[in-house]
């Protein structure tokens, strides 16, 4: 028994604090946010040389070989520091959609392209993940037609894998014949999301899952597990700061966080937020070594993180007083990329629907 | 990350389980425990001591087990009496608080007169902290001792003391140095509760039930060795007491079970002839509460790490009776709000007495309030969360005076 990180988990974690505390001050952050393109060369470099692209790739294919605990862990780096870059979907995702379902030899080509972070492949959904708006999309057996917004880590997206409604994916370049990719103004302007329609494109189809609705489901839960992940990041990242400015401003002649109005506030929010930790590291976990349990954690981690992170921003917003609302404070980068979170992969309500179905409380 | 046990502590699930096996049968049913245990619970509790599966970390000169604190052990334990649903073994205030402040700070004469009795359940303790003026701010209590030839004389009166009414033995803190600021006028004695001079009135709660009492102390004598350190360490030692109080009452596999029977009662129930766990909201509802008890679990189960690894778990720490008293109410609330109208037949029978379902859950509801203000009530956590565990500032102080 031991409910903890590895040693070598944490090194991961304290050598990306470094990178991200080193090329990403706020003012780095404000200006990839207002090119918004979400992709910036020399950070997406450093994340390379790090590692972190090979990190979900296998050793035989030019990574790492790491698991999704290990993901996590950066994700949840990388929504401290509310730091742009494709890493969910592009890093996560992608290379396990392509171990899933892809033939050896259409892995022995692309995993090496991930791991390299030459190809950045951003995966949306035809139906089943739990989105709002269009996603209809056709494939004849050689050409994909039809349309899927809101497909995430769009950002210096080369690539597009769309998972059809059999549970297939398929994969075509951003720039190929007959694909149109639309980076959309998001919310998050760090992550904009990508609406891609496809006029006959001609596209790669990864058919070799034996149960390719299942292949998806992992993927999907995985991709849910780093959105919790990289929430539970962001939050802690807005409470650190709400704490810290309530030690410093002061108000009728007292720092504010010496008033239990403002010290209940912060205490509640640590009350939430740390259980949320061990809730999501239990998740990753699951995801490789608890096939049982990886379903209901996966979307049980994924709505409580939503809603803790939904709270913790608000408060860590008030907290700031009027420079909360201010775009001077900055704290805005990590509210908005909360609620992007929330959006993705299914919402809480519907995370928790699906949890209710996964347990067999009601049936389908 | 890893979450099985280890080849020892595999041992030790196989030995638990094959006493289970063979003596299980001779197990008092779970739960209840607020009364003077029985013939049945005395048995039983024997034979936990004897095979190390209570107090086992208590030295075997003082009756326990002798063996060094593991706590991955005492979790093993602990999860195998779980799943059999035998008894895990008395459990009360002086064996859950006392026993580890004696432990801690106390003689050796104290441990060796105190602990055996205490731990094999024949003798029962009562708390004396709490007074009508001094609750949250337990320092400020104003139960005088004096001394008298040899003896110290007890005047005032304790709230709150639950099952005085037929414990043996009270440890008391009470104002033996008023001339002292109040934090260092404060002892801590130990009070046969058969002296002359003791009232206990029982006090009922909000539940119906006399669960509580007023305990009155009117020139009340005890020997004057019968203090825990010196005169004016009280303070001290109700801190020691208190800190095990707090680890007693967020316990995540109480939460799991409950969920569980929630769940339950939801698949059962109908409203307007549906069943309730096919109504949208209440089961969101529920849904909610499960994703924090997971939390709340594996939460638990980094602290038993952290624990096991002899590290600091700070706030970590310090947010679990806060949390897990909040969640326990939740999760009561539903059950009651699942009952609905036709859970409002109420009937709250004396505590040893069983009573209906619908009745335990709104008694459950209650009592989670009271946990929830007993031993650190929510507000005064929220305090140690925002100070301790996150640095803030204490409130300016008012100006204090000695409690007189």
């Amino acid at each position: 028994m031991d409910f903890a990180l590895s040693d070598e988990q944490k090194m991961l974690e304290a050598s990306l604090r470094g990178l991200l505390a080193d090329r990403l001050p706020m003012e780095r952050r404000r200006a990839i946010a207002a090119a918004g393109n979400g992709h910036d060369a020399e950070l997406w470099s450093g994340l390379v040389a790090q590692g972190i692209a090979g990190l979900a790739v296998p050793e035989r294919h030019g990574g790492a070989g790491l698991g999704v605990l290990d993901a996590a862990v950066v994700a949840e780096t990388l929504g401290h520091h509310a730091a742009p870059g494709a890493f969910a979907g592009s890093l996560v995702m992608a290379p396990l959609a392509l171990q899933a379902s892809g033939t050896d030899a259409q892995q022995a080509e692309w995993l090496p392209r991930i791991a390299s972070g030459e190809a950045r492949i951003a995966v949306g959904f035809a139906g089943a993940a739990g989105q709002t708006g269009a996603a209809s999309v056709t494939f004849d057996g050689k050409r994909l037609s039809g349309l899927v917004q809101g497909v995430f880590d769009g950002g210096g997206a080369t690539h597009v894998l769309v998972y059809l409604a059999d549970g297939r994916p398929a994969l075509v370049a951003v720039d190929g014949e007959g694909v149109r990719a639309n980076l959309v103004a998001s919310l998050d302007r760090t992550r904009p999301l990508l609406d891609v329609t496809f006029a006959d494109a001609p596209a790669m189809l990864l058919g070799a899952a034996n149960d390719p609705i299942a292949a998806r489901t992992r993927v999907l839960d995985a991709g849910r597990v780093m959105l919790a992940a990289d929430t539970l990041g962001a939050a802690q990242a807005m409470l650190d700061q709400a704490v810290a400015y309530a030690k410093e401003r002061v108000q009728f002649g007292r720092v504010i966080g010496s008033f239990q109005a403002v010290k209940h506030t912060l205490a509640d929010l640590a009350t939430m937020l740390e259980p949320c930790r061990s809730l999501v590291w239990f998740a990753a976990h699951a995801q490789d070594a608890l096939p049982e349990e990886a379903r209901l954690a996966a979307l049980q981690a994924k709505a409580h993180l939503d809603d803790v992170g939904r709270e913790v921003a608000r408060l860590s917003t008030e907290v700031h007083g009027g420079m909360g609302f201010t775009d001077l404070q900055g704290l805005h980068f990590w509210f908005k990329r909360i609620d992007t979170n929330r959006q993705l992969l299914g919402t809480p309500e519907r995370c928790r629907h699906e949890a209710a179905l996964v347990q067999g409380w009601v049936s389908g | 990350m890893k979450l099985t046990y280890s080849e020892p502590y595999r041992v030790l699930q196989g030995e638990v389980r094959s006493f289970i096996a063979k003596h299980g049968h001779l197990s008092p049913k779970p739960g209840g425990g607020r009364q003077k245990p029985s013939r049945k619970a005395l048995d039983w509790q024997k034979l936990l001591l004897e095979h190390g599966y209570f107090g086992r970390n208590i030295p075997r000169e003082y009756g326990g087990f002798g063996l060094p604190f593991d706590v991955l052990e005492l979790a093993v334990i602990a999860e195998e009496i779980a799943k059999a649903n035998v008894y895990p073994g008395i459990m009360n205030q002086g064996i859950s608080m006392l026993v580890p402040t004696l432990l801690e700070v106390g003689t050796r004469e104290q441990c060796a007169k105190w602990i055996a009795p205490t731990i094999s359940g024949e003798i029962i303790w009562c708390q004396g902290y709490s007074e009508p003026g001094s609750g949250s701010d337990l320092a400020a209590a104003k139960t005088r001792a004096v001394v008298e030839d040899g003896h110290f004389v007890i005047n005032g009166q304790k709230i709150w003391t639950s099952s005085a009414h037929y414990s043996d033995m009270m440890f008391l803190l009470c104002r033996t140095e008023p001339e002292k600021p109040k934090h260092a006028g404060l002892s801590y004695l130990l009070v046969p509760m058969t002296t002359p001079g003791i009232e206990v009135r029982p006090l009922v709660t909000m539940t119906g039930r006399a669960t509580f009492n007023e305990t009155f102390f009117t020139d009340v004598r005890v020997p004057v060795d019968q203090i825990v350190m010196g005169r004016g360490d009280g303070w001290y030692v109700a801190n020691v007491t208190l800190k095990f109080e707090r680890l007693l009452l967020g316990d995540a596999n109480r939460l799991s079970s409950r969920l569980e029977r929630v769940r339950e009662l939801m698949q059962r129930t109908t409203l307007d002839g549906q069943r309730i766990m096919d109504i949208p909201e209440y089961r969101d509802r529920l849904l909610r509460l499960q994703g924090e008890v997971m939390a709340s679990k594996y939460h638990g189960l980094r602290l038993l790490t952290e624990q096991a690894r002899g590290e600091d778990s700070g706030l970590r720490r310090l947010i679990v009776k806060y949390n897990g008293t909040l969640l326990g109410y939740r999760l009561s609330s539903l059950a009651v709000d699942v009952l609905g109208a036709a859970g409002l037949a109420y009937d709250a029978k004396d505590e040893s007495a069983e009573t209906d379902e619908a009745t335990a859950w709104h008694i459950d509801n209650m009592y989670d309030i009271g946990l929830m203000i007993g031993g650190g009530s929510t507000n005064i956590q929220k305090n140690i969360i925002g100070e301790r565990g996150l640095g803030l500032p204490r409130e300016p102080k008012a100006a204090t005076s000695p409690a007189s």
